[in-house]
């Protein structure tokens, strides 16, 4: 086959119009989040005391981290999804929520006499904060990888650790808003590892899925 | 235009003229079915290259020892004239063999003898709407090929 000849049949398919990958990606996303938002209204649901909890600085802090993650993930899987990524610059945006862990970290501890950071980091529900983390990002996780692999990604793991990062960020926000441990040393110690761990997989899963 | 360029960078990889050809093909079809990774907001031709690298990177691997050509080779290769039409994309006809019965006299008939959708839906009794589904679906499944292929 001459290139020519490939152009023939190039030229005889482009009348069909793709979907965009914005599209792709809010269709993974909303379908994704609809499961993991039914998921956990059915097993957890948000704690009685919420309208209270929402006048205190650690839950809102607690909540605006989780949905900072998410928020930043969101845009790094749609540049990732790319074959011009800047990934330097996807780099920086995905230590934003990190950094702002750190700062309310560092507030607590200033606020707080010490004898009480160490409860308030083991807090009371530890495992179920990992177990349901991890569980509620089954679903947007797999939404999202199967719309990447419309992508052309730059580099396919850490495509897929955006898209972790992001299906984790939603399952944290769920979670966050049932979870009674309101402490910034608690989502430091047990919600950056259960969503490092969603990461994790999906790197390993996008490194295999999303190569193209 | 595009030609010239991916010619010229390719070119100085130590890639013979069939090799270039074949990573060309195979960058053009990821031009055309990754076209909704294009934000046009963004400027086109960085995008356009990163495919073109990303399919070139993807071939040398592909081909691991062959990549390193003895310079005899490469003077041999450059002694030689512009590609033949046989010569031309060597690994695309393998591709090509690969496509399952109708999907192959589809692309065969397009491609090759440049009938349109509807001519090629009149020929096999489909509707030019079927035509154009198999195509894209042939389309991809080339990509894939391509991709899979150890060479």
């Amino acid at each position: 086959m001459k290139t020519e000849d490939l152009i023939n049949a190039i030229v005889q398919d482009s009348a069909s119009r793709p979907i965009s990958m914005a599209a792709r990606l809010s269709a993974a996303l909303l379908l994704g989040g609809i499961a993991a938002g039914t998921l956990f209204m059915s097993v957890l649901g948000v704690r009685p005391d919420i309208i209270q909890a929402l006048q205190t600085w650690r839950f809102d802090i607690k909540v605006a981290t989780t949905l900072v993650c998410f928020g930043v993930a969101l845009w790094a899987t749609y540049e990732l999804a790319r074959p011009d990524a800047d990934t330097r610059r996807a780099l920086l945006v995905l230590a934003l929520p990190l950094a702002l862990l750190g700062v309310t970290v560092a507030c607590e501890v200033i606020v707080s006499p010490p004898d009480v950071w160490m409860g308030r980091a083991i807090g009371t529900n530890s495992r179920l904060c990992l177990a349901s983390i991890t569980t509620l990002s089954i679903a947007p996780l797999g939404a999202l990888l199967f719309a990447m692999r419309a992508g052309a990604a730059r580099s396919p793991a850490f495509a897929g650790a955006a898209a972790g990062l992001l299906a984790g960020g939603l399952a944290a926000t769920l979670y966050a808003t049932h979870c009674v441990d309101d402490s910034p040393l608690f989502v430091a110690l047990w919600y950056i590892p259960a969503i490092a761990l969603v990461a994790l997989v999906a790197a390993a899963a996008g490194s295999r899925l999303l190569r193209w | 235009m595009l030609r010239g360029v991916i010619n010229r960078g390719f070119a100085r990889y130590g890639l013979g003229s069939e090799e270039v050809e074949d990573v060309m093909q195979e960058t053009l079809l990821a031009l055309h079915l990754k076209r909704h990774t294009w934000d046009d907001r963004r400027p086109f031709f960085p995008w356009v290259q990163s495919i073109a690298q990303n399919k070139l990177v993807d071939n040398l691997r592909r081909r691991g020892h062959r990549a390193q050509i003895p310079l005899d080779d490469v003077s041999q290769t450059l002694a030689a004239d512009a590609p033949s039409a046989e010569m031309n994309g060597v690994d695309a006809e393998r591709m090509i063999a690969r496509l399952k019965g109708r999907q192959r006299d589809i692309v065969v008939a397009i491609s090759i003898e440049g009938a349109s959708a509807r001519e090629v839906g009149e020929r096999f009794g489909m509707t030019e709407g079927a035509v154009r589904v198999a195509l894209h679906r042939a389309l991809h499944s080339l990509a894939k090929a391509f991709r899979a292929d150890p060479a």
